[in-house]
């Protein structure tokens, strides 16, 4: 049955409520009485040595404080990598320099070569374009295979290659992978490209800095997906300030999808710049500056292989993948291709051999790093499309394949270093095929036929390793940072609470579930629960919202906390009650002594809590407990998709004309953002599959660097989408059993559009068996011709 | 954005003697120019804006039954008050941008900014329409003359647009997926002394005419007829959207399709 309230029900999101009114508070908001401007000069070459800046007409300008080159950051440090990935042989990875401010060479368009900092943004411009910077430009590297030639130009003059560590997960002995693939029935290989994106949030990132200097302190305000991790690496792995001094804040955030969670450069000089100019500053980037500066998503290129038997059961599965990390590393840029993608190739399946190597390079182009779903998807789009190209091939139905070779049995060990706690592939894959009404679907691909159209079913079943994560387990794995998550619960006087978490929601809905969930445990209304995020000075601590990790982490922290708050409530419950603490029961708000119609209520606890004039001696007064949670395990969401396409036969152009979706998210707060998380999920999943694609030329300048010609979705791209979460196998190790959501629609969708868009064309006669995303209209015309 | 002088004229005249200033540029819509000059890649030093002036605005039905729509009309007003006169043409209007575009771009600022992936010139083109300026009346087969160029000569104001209404007409635009301008666009109009059929979005020089098919469907005017003719894919432009072979191929499928939508 549907609830009303708590844990359960779709509580509209109250966040909601600003938002769309207007009332939002945005870094851009923020504006300091005095503040100044900065405005970054930015490479407009790929690649180049810096012969010169001169500087000195721009400083003459009207309204110029300062400007600041890369020598102003000489022996500050530069941008930290959060994740040190060790390669194959065991050598750590090449770890390159990554100033604030441009030293020596340039390495992508964008890379900021210095800053003006003036009373307005048109006369910082204004200076900018005076700046006199001769660089000798040098050939750009962008091709990955051609850039681990020996002999390639090199993006960082002091590495030995231009290669940040070639990397291997998986069974080791390549003989017996190679007796796996010689001894199989069959074989299907693909190469594929996963196309680079851009994320786009509608909000461009914004930073806003202040120093006092009565009291030596600082304060940025910045776009964030996680406040407290800006701050740590910021403090102490680039400017060197004591973190009790350093206030992060990250307000309304509009969007972030991952490329908010990264310490960039921007932010480290604001902070500094606030100082060294003694006045606030500001700076918001450009749409145009989000293209080159914002890190990138995706840009991988595989060779995938898969070994089957005469029964057409998986025996082996091998990847060979070129990952581009752009010319720097970005913050958590080096996990992405290896952790959070090569432990994901088992998918749903029991596939016993598996072998995932990964070649990550150094090109002169925007950094790259996670974007919703980070190297899942990469791993999900692999897999999916050549057990698809594999079932055509052998003639079988794709599901039939699948189900064949699913993992049944839990937990599951698979090769690639996961334990899989729980999940019921079949299961989902049943609600699937009754919600996709697969059974209708040759009537509707004849009634497209009828109409000059071909009509496609693609599927595909997607696993993710979600609720980042348990942090010895990433330690072990080259994690520079902890990945627990810590929340506050703060009862006032008169019962209301406020939660401060250590999760930042920007879109997520976090200010309407996570109170469901401590209303519940209590017993009293959602209203009377409030969450405080986004602020260092406010929050205990937290590693923020990334890898939909925040309601699996943060709120079983939350849940903790919870817990210690009403286990002293019972105290003091028990001492007004006159009862034993044991026969305390809390419900609906109440607290009652077991079996008797003695009660108090919760505002009366909390009261005497914070009025102790009736108090037990050994409690202390007050009612606030924080809880540290770190997980044992990852989570497990799974699911299966289902994408129907008509492809016009005369045009190439593909329309989704349905997309389900059957996930197993465990056990679910809040039905309804469930919902909306999956639908903005599958619609970025649809951007990439149909319309994005971040195109540099040959000399590194960057094609498609605004709306014009970077196509992100829209409304009438997408189709109503019918999404069923019914299938529900709790994790097994949090204490809400949850998983979550808030990246499958976007892992499990590219290859169900791709998957259909083949099927198409192949009911259409046309020997199609790949085209790269995005399917757009003039590559599918092009296969279709070719 | 470089600063610069704001003139807003009430009459053409005074436009006129405005644009005769040094680097001052005529402000349609402004939906080019403003992020053009956002950018900072336009600098006027004086921008004279047109819709100030009532003239330059409105529809009307001339004795001629041809339809006049003057310079500083938006898109949207030409989608609403010519739909029943001329819907093929509304609905090309009703069709370029978003809301937010087509309640302030207007007709005069698109022809004479001339983008190749415009969906104006097409209509005017393939209309046979008479663009008409300040000094003169110019026969579109003569204003436009290649990408983002045409017979305007420097300080000239088109003033009104005329178009002859044709007997059936259709416009077949394919959209570039990013920016939603025309891929290729095929205006196609049908008067009683032929057909007329102009392909935007395609060319590397702009909107052009295609006399082959406009022959073939004067024989013969149905789809088939078209079904041996190709454009020179050498001509077309080839980008990240559609490479030159692809928009050629396209150009034949949107003729035919306009076709098929005048029968």
């Amino acid at each position: 049955m549907p609830k009303d309230s708590g844990i359960g029900a779709s509580s509209k999101r109250r966040e909601d409520v600003r938002f769309l009114t207007g009332a939002g508070n945005y870094t851009d908001d923020i504006n300091i009485r005095g503040q100044a401007y900065v405005y970054f000069l930015r490479s407009d070459i790929a690649h180049g040595r810096i012969k010169s800046i001169d500087t000195s007409a721009a400083e003459a300008m009207p309204g110029v404080v300062r400007v600041f080159t890369g020598k102003d950051f000489e022996g500050v440090s530069g941008m930290p990598c959060g994740w040190e990935v060790t390669d194959k042989h065991g050598a750590p990875m090449q770890e390159p320099p990554h100033p604030i401010l441009a030293q020596g060479k340039v390495r992508h368009v964008g890379d900021p070569i210095a800053a003006v900092v003036a009373d307005s943004l048109e006369q910082a411009r204004d200076a900018a374009e005076a700046i006199d910077v001769d660089i000798e430009e040098l050939p750009a590297v962008l091709d990955m295979k051609a850039a681990a030639e020996e002999g390639a130009p090199l993006v960082h003059d002091d590495l030995k290659n231009n290669i940040c560590y070639d990397w291997q997960l998986g069974e080791a002995d390549d003989d017996k992978v190679n007796e796996v693939f010689a001894n199989a029935a069959h074989v299907t290989t693909l190469e594929l490209v996963n196309n680079r994106l851009v994320a786009n949030p509608m909000e461009p990132r914004v930073a806003v800095a202040e120093y006092s200097r009565g009291t030596d302190e600082y304060t940025l305000y910045t776009t964030s997906q996680n406040p407290h991790v800006i701050r740590l690496l910021m403090c102490a792995f680039v400017l060197g300030l004591p973190e009790h001094k350093v206030r992060v804040v990250a307000p309304d955030v509009g969007g972030g999808f991952g490329t908010k969670i990264f310490h960039y450069a921007e932010e480290a000089f604001c902070t500094f710049a606030a100082k060294a100019c003694n006045r606030p500053v500001k700076w918001t980037a450009s749409r145009s500056e989000a293209f080159m500066s914002d890190a990138q998503g995706r840009d991988h290129v595989s060779k995938i292989e898969l070994a089957l038997d005469a029964d057409n059961n998986f025996v082996g599965l091998r990847t060979h993948t070129y990952a581009n990390l752009g010319a720097y590393l970005s913050t958590f840029s080096s996990s992405v291709p290896t952790w959070l993608h090569g432990t994901l190739m088992a998918g749903n399946y029991k596939t016993p051999v598996i072998q995932v190597n990964v070649r990550a390079m150094f090109t002169n182009t925007v950094p790259v790093d996670a974007y919703r779903g980070a190297g899942r998807p990469e791993a999900t789009y692999q897999l999916e499309r050549v057990i698809d190209k594999a079932a055509r091939e052998l003639g079988v139905d794709p599901v039939a394949l699948r189900r064949q070779n699913f993992i049944t049995q839990f937990p599951y060990d698979t090769p690639v270093a996961l334990t899989y706690d729980t999940g019921d592939y079949n299961g989902t894959m049943d609600k699937l095929e009754q919600a996709a009404d697969f059974a209708g679907f040759p009537a509707r691909r004849a009634e497209s036929e009828a109409r000059g159209k071909l009509r496609g079913l693609g599927v595909n079943c997607y696993i993710e390793a979600c609720g980042i994560a348990p942090s010895n387990i990433v330690g072990m794995l080259g994690a520079r940072a902890g990945l627990y998550d810590a929340a506050t619960v703060r009862v006032n006087a008169t019962g209301s609470i406020s939660v401060m978490v250590g999760a930042h929601s920007h879109g997520q809905g976090h200010e309407t579930a996570f109170p469901q969930v401590v209303a519940d445990m209590i017993g009293i209304d959602e209203s009377m629960v409030e969450i405080v995020h986004g602020d260092t000075s406010k929050i205990p601590f937290g590693m923020g919202t990334y890898g939909s990790r925040s309601l699996a982490v943060c709120g079983s922290a939350m849940v903790k906390a919870t817990e210690k708050v009403i286990e002293k409530a019972k105290k003091i419950a028990a001492h007004l009650l006159e009862a034993s603490e044991a026969d305390i029961e809390l419900k609906d708000g109440q607290f009652t002594v077991a079996g008797t119609d003695k009660s108090v209520a919760w505002g009366d606890v909390t009261l005497t809590a914070y009025v102790p004039h009736n108090f037990p001696l050994e409690v202390e007064p007050g009612l606030e407990e924080t809880a540290f949670y770190d997980p044992a395990n990852f989570t497990f969401p799974a699911g299966a998709y289902a994408c129907e396409v008509e492809v016009d036969p005369e045009t190439g152009q593909v329309t989704i004309e349905r997309f389900t979706a059957a996930d197993d998210f465990g056990n679910i707060i809040n039905p309804m953002i469930v919902d909306g998380q999956v639908h903005g999920g599958i619609g970025q999943g649809i951007g990439q599959a149909l319309l994005e694609n971040c195109v540099y030329d040959e000399n590194g300048q960057l094609l498609s660097a605004s709306f014009m010609d970077y196509a992100m979705p829209r409304a009438d791209d997408v189709p109503f989408y019918t999404v069923d979460h019914s299938s529900q196998t709790p994790c097994t190790h949090n204490p809400l059993g949850v998983k979550g959501c808030g990246e499958a629609g976007a892992i499990g969708s590219p290859p169900a559009v791709v998957n259909a868009v083949i099927d198409a064309l192949q009911s259409g006669g046309k020997a199609v068996d790949h085209i790269d995303m995005p399917v757009s209209p003039s590559r599918v015309w092009a296969a279709m011709n070719s | 954005m470089y600063n610069f002088e704001f003139k807003s004229p009430s009459t053409i005249a005074d436009a006129v003697a405005a644009l005769a200033g040094e680097d001052a540029q005529a402000l349609g819509g402004g939906q080019t120019l403003i992020p053009t000059m956002k950018q900072r890649l336009a600098a006027p030093a004086t921008l004279v804006r047109l819709g100030g002036i009532p003239e330059l605005k409105g529809v009307c039905v001339e004795d001629d039954g041809s339809i006049a729509i003057g310079a500083a009309t938006t898109h949207a007003t030409v989608a609403r008050e010519v739909a029943d006169k001329y819907p093929a043409l509304a609905d090309l209007a009703g069709h370029i941008g978003d809301p937010a575009v087509r309640n302030r771009g207007t007709i005069g600022g698109s022809l004479a900014n001339n983008d190749p992936a415009a969906c104006y010139p097409a209509a005017v083109l393939g209309s046979g329409a008479m663009v008409v300026t300040n000094s003169r009346q110019i026969a579109a087969d003569d204003f436009f003359q290649g990408m983002f160029t045409t017979a305007l000569d420097e300080g000239e104001i088109i003033t009104s647009v005329r178009f002859p209404v044709p007997q059936a007409a259709s416009y077949q635009k394919f959209l570039q997926p990013a920016s939603r301008f025309a891929l290729v666009g095929v205006f196609l109009a049908r008067f009683a002394d032929g057909v007329r059929v102009a392909v935007t979005g395609a060319s590397e020089e702009g909107v052009f005419r295609w006399a082959e098919a406009e022959q073939a469907l004067n024989k013969e005017f149905r789809p088939d007829a078209l079904m041996d003719l190709r454009v020179n894919p050498m001509n077309m432009i080839g980008d990240l959207h559609g490479s030159k072979e692809y928009r050629a191929h396209l150009v034949g499928v949107m003729t035919r399709r306009a076709v098929q939508a005048c029968i």
